[in-house]
């Protein structure tokens, strides 16, 4: 028995960092894998049943490897739409978005959250990213930006139908947020910041904290019957079947938003007026489509088709495999990859190639399972 | 019957002239939930330490290797149908393929259970 996903030996070797839970996880029976360099939770009783888990009930995810900034100073507004194309001007208190980190040429850097803080706005970027993502906003932003890197912070993030309910009885404000709202509130003295966001498609919290309070907080959500907490190898089933990217997968600095169908992060005024990196190109793509497009694929049979493999048309390769694994909830093989646009319509049939092997995959409409945010209170 | 281990967590049960192959609980502890095999077709050839089968749990793709040298005589048509098999019972109902088996001697290099045992303990 041998994991084909080998470690890249070229890699440089930097010494693994542990989290601040680190402790807590061994302790609850996690297994810890090594993770955008950190030690992180992959599973706890398995893949399967923490993923059906969080659809059913509610999921606790460490995503403290992530990196949470902060953005201040006069003319951060104008600063920041110099780098992502969402329309952070008309980003009210309270209220945060999901924005691309672009290179000079429009190729995706990152992807992240933008929360307007009211004083401030709050930034969570990949953790294995999240280095070069402060080096690139330091080197970029005007003199007069302060950035925080809030390395004092923990991220836990609670998912799942029953994960509001949960959350209210430590934190009664989260039961006023609703999907893509910020507010500050209190716990046992400390200060922490919750948002209705996620990345697994269903309801559910980010909650930022600090590290001293993880361990209390993370244990008072878990002492509740419908908690439990869930690795990284269901965060990443969850996602897929969301339809959701993983920065690092599905995008990287070759894609731009709009191959990325990513097109709903360029906001309407930023369309209108540019002036974002790589807007030509973009604006271009958007007008008269891209050249290729990321798609999801259904999978015939049983047999996972995974990141890396190559797609056909009939006899020619058209594209590759950036997300792929078996779907717990779906109860079969799903993938997501890029294929030409021409190629990108629901129901076009393709193959890809698994060990030598043809396996016949169908162009998908994403998500997989449906989006369960709530967007209205009381809804 | 006698059965030996490989240090690639695989298991070998002798009868006569035939060797079941599968892998071992603790193998299948480690991968997690299955959802997919693939078991060599009957007829194919392996050599000690070549690729014979595959293991898919949620998350990857692992390579079973050949404990032995021999020919197939037949995959488990039942790991088809339900992959989880591989799971509840990998040393039972859950065997990945059987085989011929073309150097005997070769076992003497394989551990037995309780060799396995303190193999595993050891990890």
């Amino acid at each position: 028995m041998s994991d084909t996903e080998d470690m890249d030996e070229g890699a440089v070797a930097i010494e693994t960092a542990t989290l601040p839970l680190d402790a807590w996880h061994r302790a609850k029976g996690a297994r810890m894998v090594e993770f955008a360099g950190y030690w992180m939770p992959i599973q706890y009783e398995g893949i399967m049943a923490e993923h059906l888990w969080t659809r059913e009930n509610a999921g606790l995810f460490d995503v403290s490897h992530m990196g949470q900034l902060n953005l201040s100073g006069d003319g951060v507004v104008e600063a920041l739409e110099a780098l992502v194309p969402g329309d952070i001007a008309g980003l009210k208190p309270g209220r945060m978005r999901y924005s691309l980190l672009l290179a000079e040429d429009g190729g995706i850097l990152d992807d992240l959250m933008i929360t307007n803080e009211g004083d401030r706005f709050g930034i969570v970027v990949n953790g294995a990213v999240k280095w070069d993502d402060i080096a690139h906003l330091r080197e970029h932003l005007p003199d007069q930006i302060t950035l925080n890197h809030l390395d004092e912070q923990g991220l836990l993030a609670l998912q799942g139908p029953k994960a509001a309910e949960a959350l209210t009885t430590l934190v009664p404000a989260a039961a006023d947020l609703v999907f893509m709202q910020f507010v500050r509130a209190t716990w046992q003295g400390h200060e922490i910041g919750l948002s209705r966001s996620g990345y697994t498609g269903e309801d559910g919290f980010e909650i930022s904290l600090p590290h001293a309070a993880l361990p209390a907080f993370a244990d008072a959500l878990c002492a509740m019957e419908a908690v439990k907490p869930i690795g990284l190898g269901a965060r990443d089933s969850l996602r897929l079947e969301a339809g959701l990217p993983l920065y690092g997968h599905d995008l990287d600095p070759a894609i731009d938003p709009v191959e990325g169908d990513l097109g709903f992060a360029i906001s309407k005024r930023r369309r209108e007026e540019g002036g974002f990196p790589g807007a030509a190109r973009i604006l271009g793509h958007l007008a008269d489509g891209a050249p290729r497009k990321r798609v999801g694929l259904s999978v015939d049979g049983k047999m996972p088709v995974r990141e890396g493999a190559k797609i056909f048309d009939g006899e020619e390769e058209v594209g590759v495999i950036t997300s792929g694994g078996f779907a717990p909830s779906v109860g079969a093989p799903i993938a997501m990859g890029y294929v030409p646009t021409g190629l990108s319509e629901v129901g076009t049939a393709l193959a890809a190639e698994v060990r030598g092997k043809r396996v016949a995959v169908t162009v998908a409409s994403t998500p997989f399972v449906p989006h369960k945010y709530v967007r209205k209170t009381g809804a | 019957m006698p059965r030996f281990y490989t240090e690639e967590h695989e298991w070998v049960e002798v009868d006569g002239e035939i060797a079941t192959v599968g892998i071992t609980d603790f193998a299948q502890g480690q991968l997690g939930d299955i959802v997919f095999v693939e078991v060599p077709d009957t007829g194919v050839e392996l050599t000690k330490g070549g690729d014979a089968a595959v293991v898919e749990s949620v998350k990857a793709a692992s390579d079973i290797y050949a404990p032995v040298d021999g020919t197939v005589t037949e995959g488990n048509s039942a790991l088809e149908e339900d992959p989880a098999l591989a799971n509840s019972d990998p040393e039972g109902e859950g065997w990945f393929f059987r085989m011929t088996l073309s150097d005997k001697a070769q076992l003497d290099g394989l551990m037995d259970s309780k060799g396995y045992k303190a193999y595993c303990d050891a990890l």
